[in-house]
This record gives structure tokens, C-alpha cells and sequence, in this order.
């Protein structure tokens, strides 16, 4: 009974809704990056948990603790993606930012967006089109690994590029 | 779900405050010394049906009354087996040396009779043992199927006589029930009596629903969902189940919560990697955007009188708490402590923001003052947030989650009590695990 009324009420909220995304513009705003509380370089170098969009070519990078700012080893899976990405210009991606566990949900939210937002900049800055990529967060909600401890949050603290086509 | 809520009509058949009552219970010094009260089964009037005596509900009333004072710690109920007086002569004339010599300083009675209309007619006394007189005395009119709310809101008017105090038992409990591993989370909006009864799953678990918080002033409910993989805002009827997306923006909104008069819902939209604070007019739509910094800007909380705003902002580098007015100028940060500081939520009271704490590695639930001064944290854990207040602003909700194992066990989220003083600190027992939770209003108040 329930569920039934409202799919169709939200349905049709949702069809608004995707006819007001398209018409909204690209703004190429960077949010300036929190000045760091010490050295807390602590993002993810290894191999465990990731996936290729293709032959040598990583799905995801990795975030240090509270920050969105990318890593070298971020921009350079980043630099592999938008070569790929360029090789297939019918391909569209989204972008999946995570939050590892260890701070609030909403705010982990709002983190997730912005570490999505980083990757996405850098492949727009490497040539990929803004309108074949999107961005979701999921915040704190998917871990990828669900232990508690700083490898697991390390592997959680991530943004992921994901084919949609 | 249609009329979930019923309405109770209650009488004030005999009032008698006339005599001033030497029990009172202090609630700002914690369950230090908690109130001996005895609180007698109530009796059915003779000429009730058979089917309602089947119910039991001359016990089973005064037992939720007496789990509710139970629970707010600031009573000690007496053991039944320790009564001399029938409940019957106990209501209509009690021996009053009779309860003193079980060191009762508070005694409890009633009755429940039919009405000729079917409705159910309880009375309940309250009784000042100690000075012998009668403290307060109510009769509650309603469908026979809801005498669980009578039981609360006896439970009310018992608590709000010996302390001074408005009640919170006649409330409800909305929060995301989740199960399954931990990778892969089921979440469910869920809605329950504050004491952990009458659970209702909203959703169907099929998308990630969080957040979920009442309005002070109705059923209705805003939360986030993930419907169709878009994470947005939504207003939900909870009587009606009639719901409805909150704006029209394109990207993530989140954070939502009402205005204390109900009828805003304030909230954060991301956007470019950059989440700033709306408020959307429920009646009118139209949508006012009060924060406009490159930092993360979230969890907003309006003050009880509306003129104020508490929000969690890395604009100084790392997450702390600021308040501003709600036409968003005169923004200023309030927390200063070491560590992190998140989700701050405004006392219905007023005088307090409630809020959690990341400190090495640690999480806190505290309070300070509107001002930030007065910092109090009042438990310490390996997670816990979301502190929601209790209509009367003394009591707090939150949830707590475990450490979990290198294959994901052991994790899981629970809902947790505490009271302002930092006593009394209570696990809620819920069917599933459960996080997010938020307390509703008085719903006699409505």
C-alpha cells in the first residue's frame, strides 16, 4: 500500500527533477583545500580492492583522512583514466565518492561530494567533456572493506569511476 | 496507517493542588537518589466485558508507567509483592501507613471502566504518601486499543506533578533500522513509541534512507533517500504516507531538519564539491540559500525561537561548530575545544546546543552553551553520534556503534539515553540494529 502510492508521487518528482538537472551549467569552482592539522598523510597506496576500468588502468584513488585534495598517485590513475576515457568518447562515467567510518555521517557526506568533485575536475582539466561525468556520494554508507582499522577506513576513503554505458 | 494516532480526550475530574506537596523530585542533580513510589495495578469496574478483562490491561497499564519513571531515573518503584492495600481499596481510600511502611513516599492507583459509547474510560490518583493527601487525580477517554498511550500519558502527568517538568513518555522514536552486512547495509526508516513498542517500517529497505527527524509540531518527517540512486531530501506524512522531494535541486541535498515552528525544513545541497545551507518554506516553496563558502557548511539546527542557527563548517580547516542568525549574517564559531565538533542540535530549551565530538580517535556526546562556553561531555565511546532531545530538553537520544573485526562482524548500530546531567545512560532495545534517531514532540501537545 504504501510504498506503491509514494513510487508513483516520487516517480514523478524524480522526472522533474532530471529535466531541471540538464539544464544546469558547469561551474569550474575548486574549493579551496582546508589548510591540513598536521601531517596526516594517510592515504591508500596498495593494490587490494582495486578494479580496472581496463588494462592498466585503476578504477579508483585514494584520500588521506579528512582531506579531498589528490595525491600523485591520484592524478596519475586520474592522467590513465582521461587518456582512457579520450580513447572511448562514447563512454560515460560516474564518479562514486566515499568516507571511511570514523567521522559524522553528514559530514561524510558532504566529503564524499567533494572528494568525487576533485577526480572529476582533474579529468575535466585533462579533456574528458563535464556532461560525461557525474558525480554521487555515498558518504560513509559503502564500505568497501568493513573492518575497523586505519587499512579498512584507508580503502573506504576513496572515489571510484564507474561505466554507466 | 490511517489514524495512527488516536485521539485521547482527558478530564480534569478533581484537581487538588490546594495542599502543598512535600514530594518533589529534583531533576538536575542525575539518579543520585531516585523516588521510592509504589505503584499499585489498577482495578476493573465491575460491570466491564469479559473480552476486556481478557486484556489484562489493569496490569499491563500500570506496568508501562511504571518502565517509563523506571527508566527516566529519577525513580525507584517498589516491588508489588511488598503491597498490603487491593488495588481497588488502595484507590479509593488509601491507608496511607500501610504504603509508609514500605518506605513509599508516592503511591499510584486506578481504575478503568467502559463508557457507554465503547470508549474506555481510566482513572488514575496520584497520592502523596508522606503528607497523606491526594496530589493529583485524571481520567482518560479513549478506544480500548489504545490504552498503551493512556499509559504514557499517565506516565506524563505523574512526572511533570513530582518535578515541575513536562513529560516525554508520549512521544515517538523515528530512525533507520539496518540490517544485513555490513558492505552492503540494508536501511529502513522506522518509527516506534519512545519506549521501543509498536515498531512500523516506513520504507521497504530497497534504497539507503538516513537522517530521518521529526517535526517538534506534527507526523511529519523529513530524511534523505537514495531513491532512484539521487540522494535527496523528502517530506513524509507519516499518517498518510503521502511524501513529497523538498526543492528542486540538481545535485545532493542532505542534512534536513525543521524549523521549531515546523514549517521550514533547513538543509545542505553539495554542489562542485562544496555544501552549502538552504532553508525551503514547506507552504510556500520558496527556497533561501544562507551560507556561501568554498567549505563544507552542514548539519544546521534552528534555535527554538527561530532566530538563530547552529551549523557544523570546515572553513577553518577542520570541522567545528558556528552559529549565525537565520537571515545567515553574523556568522561566528562557537566551539574552541580540542578536536573535532559536528552535528549540533539546539535544546528545545534554548539555553543548550548538543553536539559530538571527535577527540584521538574517541567519539563524545556533549553540551555547551549557545555561546560555546560550558563545554560538559557526557559519554565517551568508539562511535556515537546524532544526539535528538526529548521534547523537555533533559533527555538525550543517540547511536552508538561498535568496533567491528577484520571480516566485518560485531559492528553493528544501537540506540542509546542519556540524560543532560550525564547519569542514566540506557540502551534502547530495538528490533534490528539501528542509527539516526530522532525524538518527536509531545503528541498531546498536537
Amino acid at each position: 500500500m504504501l510504498p506503491n502510492k509514494l513510487n508513483k508521487i516520487i516517480l514523478a518528482l524524480v522526472m522533474t527533477l532530471f529535466l531541471g538537472a540538464c539544464a544546469t551549467q558547469q561551474k569550474a569552482t575548486t574549493p579551496s583545500p582546508a589548510p591540513s592539522l598536521g601531517s596526516t598523510d594517510d592515504a591508500y597506496t596498495g593494490t587490494e580492492t582495486v578494479k580496472f576500468l581496463a588494462d592498466g588502468v585503476p578504477d579508483r584513488v585514494f584520500f588521506a583522512t579528512n582531506k579531498s585534495d589528490l595525491t600523485t598517485a591520484a592524478s596519475a590513475t586520474l592522467a590513465k583514466q582521461a587518456t582512457y576515457l579520450k580513447a572511448n568518447p562514447t563512454l560515460n562515467v560516474v564518479l562514486e565518492g566515499h568516507a571511511d567510518e570514523r567521522g559524522t555521517r553528514e559530514y561524510n557526506l558532504a566529503l564524499g561530494e567533494r572528494r568525487a568533485t576533485a577526480a572529476k575536475n582533474y579529468l575535466i582539466s585533462n579533456g574528458i567533456a563535464a556532461n560525461r561525468i557525474k558525480v554521487i556520494s555515498y558518504g560513509k554508507e559503502k564500505p568497501v572493506n568493513p573492518a575497523s582499522n586505519a587499512l579498512a577506513w584507508s580503502q573506504n576513503r576513496r572515489a571510484v569511476t564507474v561505466k554507466t554505458n | 496507517m490511517k489514524n495512527y494516532i488516536y485521539k485521547i480526550v482527558f478530564l480534569f475530574f478533581l484537581i487538588t493542588s490546594k495542599s502543598f506537596a512535600l514530594v518533589t523530585v529534583d531533576i538536575t542533580r542525575g539518579n543520585l537518589d531516585p523516588l521510592p513510589v509504589a505503584i499499585s495495578n489498577f482495578y476493573f469496574d465491575i460491570n466491564i466485558d469479559s473480552n476486556l478483562k481478557k486484556t489484562n490491561i489493569e496490569n499491563k497499564i500500570p506496568e508501562i508507567v511504571q518502565n517509563n519513571l523506571t527508566r527516566s531515573g529519577l525513580f525507584f518503584a517498589l516491588d508489588k509483592k511488598s503491597f498490603i492495600q487491593k488495588p481497588e481499596v488502595a484507590h479509593n481510600k488509601p491507608r496511607f501507613e500501610d504504603w509508609s511502611f514500605i518506605k513509599a513516599q508516592v503511591l499510584v492507583t486506578g481504575k478503568i471502566s467502559l463508557e457507554k459509547d465503547e470508549r474506555l474510560k481510566v482513572e488514575f490518583k496520584l497520592w502523596d504518601v508522606v503528607s497523606a493527601t491526594e496530589l493529583s487525580a485524571l481520567a482518560f477517554y479513549t478506544v480500548p486499543d489504545n490504552w498503551r498511550r493512556v499509559a504514557h500519558l499517565i506516565s506524563d502527568k505523574i512526572y511533570e506533578r513530582l518535578t515541575g517538568e513536562k513529560g516525554y513518555f508520549d512521544t515517538r522514536i523515528i530512525y533507520v533500522a539496518e540490517t544485513g552486512p555490513k558492505v552492503n547495509r540494508k536501511k529502513r526508516l522506522a518509527v516506534m513509541d519512545q519506549d521501543g513498542f509498536g515498531v512500523k517500517y516506513l520504507t521497504l529497505g530497497n534504497e539507503i534512507v538516513l537522517t530521518p527527524r521529526f517535526s517538534p509540531t506534527n507526523q511529519l518527517v523529513t530524511y534523505m533517500s537514495y531513491y532512484k540512486n539521487l540522494p535527496r531530501v523528502y517530506l513524509l506524512n507519516i499518517e498518510t504516507g503521502l511524501q513529497d522531494l523538498v526543492g528542486d535541486f540538481p545535485g545532493m541535498t542532505f542534512a534536513p531538519r525543521f524549523s521549531s515552528d515546523g514549517k521550514k525544513i533547513i538543509m545542505s545541497f553539495a554542489q562542485e564539491g562544496n555544501s552549502d545551507i538552504y532553508t525551503m518554506d514547506i507552504k510556500t516553496r520558496v527556497v533561501e540559500k544562507l551560507t556561501d563558502h568554498p567549505s563544507i557548511d552542514t548539519s544546521p539546527s534552528y534555535s527554538p525561537d527561530g532566530a538563530q542557527i547552529a551549523f557544523n563548517s570546515d572553513r577553518s580547516g577542520f570541522q567545528q561548530i558556528y552559529t549565525m542568525k537565520s537571515d545567515g549574517t553574523n556568522v561566528k564559531r562557537i566551539s574552541f575545544g580540542d578536536g573535532l565538533y559536528g552535528t549540533p542540535v539546539w535544546s528545545p530549551r534554548g539555553d543548550l546546543i548538543a553536539f559530538t565530538k571527535l577527540y584521538r580517535n574517541k567519539f563524545y556526546i556533549g553540551v555547551m552553551r549557545s555561546d560555546g562556553s560550558g563545554e560538559r561531555l557526557l559519554t565517551e565511546n568508539y562511535y556515537q553520534e546524532a544526539p535528538s532531545w526529548a521534547p523537555n530538553g533533559r533527555v538525550l537520544i543517540f547511536y552508538r556503534e561498535t568496533a567491528s573485526d577484520t571480516a566485518g562482524r560485531g559492528g553493528g548500530a544501537k540506540l542509546w539515553s542519556i540524560d543532560l546531567t550525564g547519569y542514566n545512560e540506557r540502551l534502547i532495545l530495538t528490533e534490528t540494529d539501528a542509527s539516526d534517531p530522532s525524538w518527536s514532540g509531545l503528541l498531546s501537545a498536537k
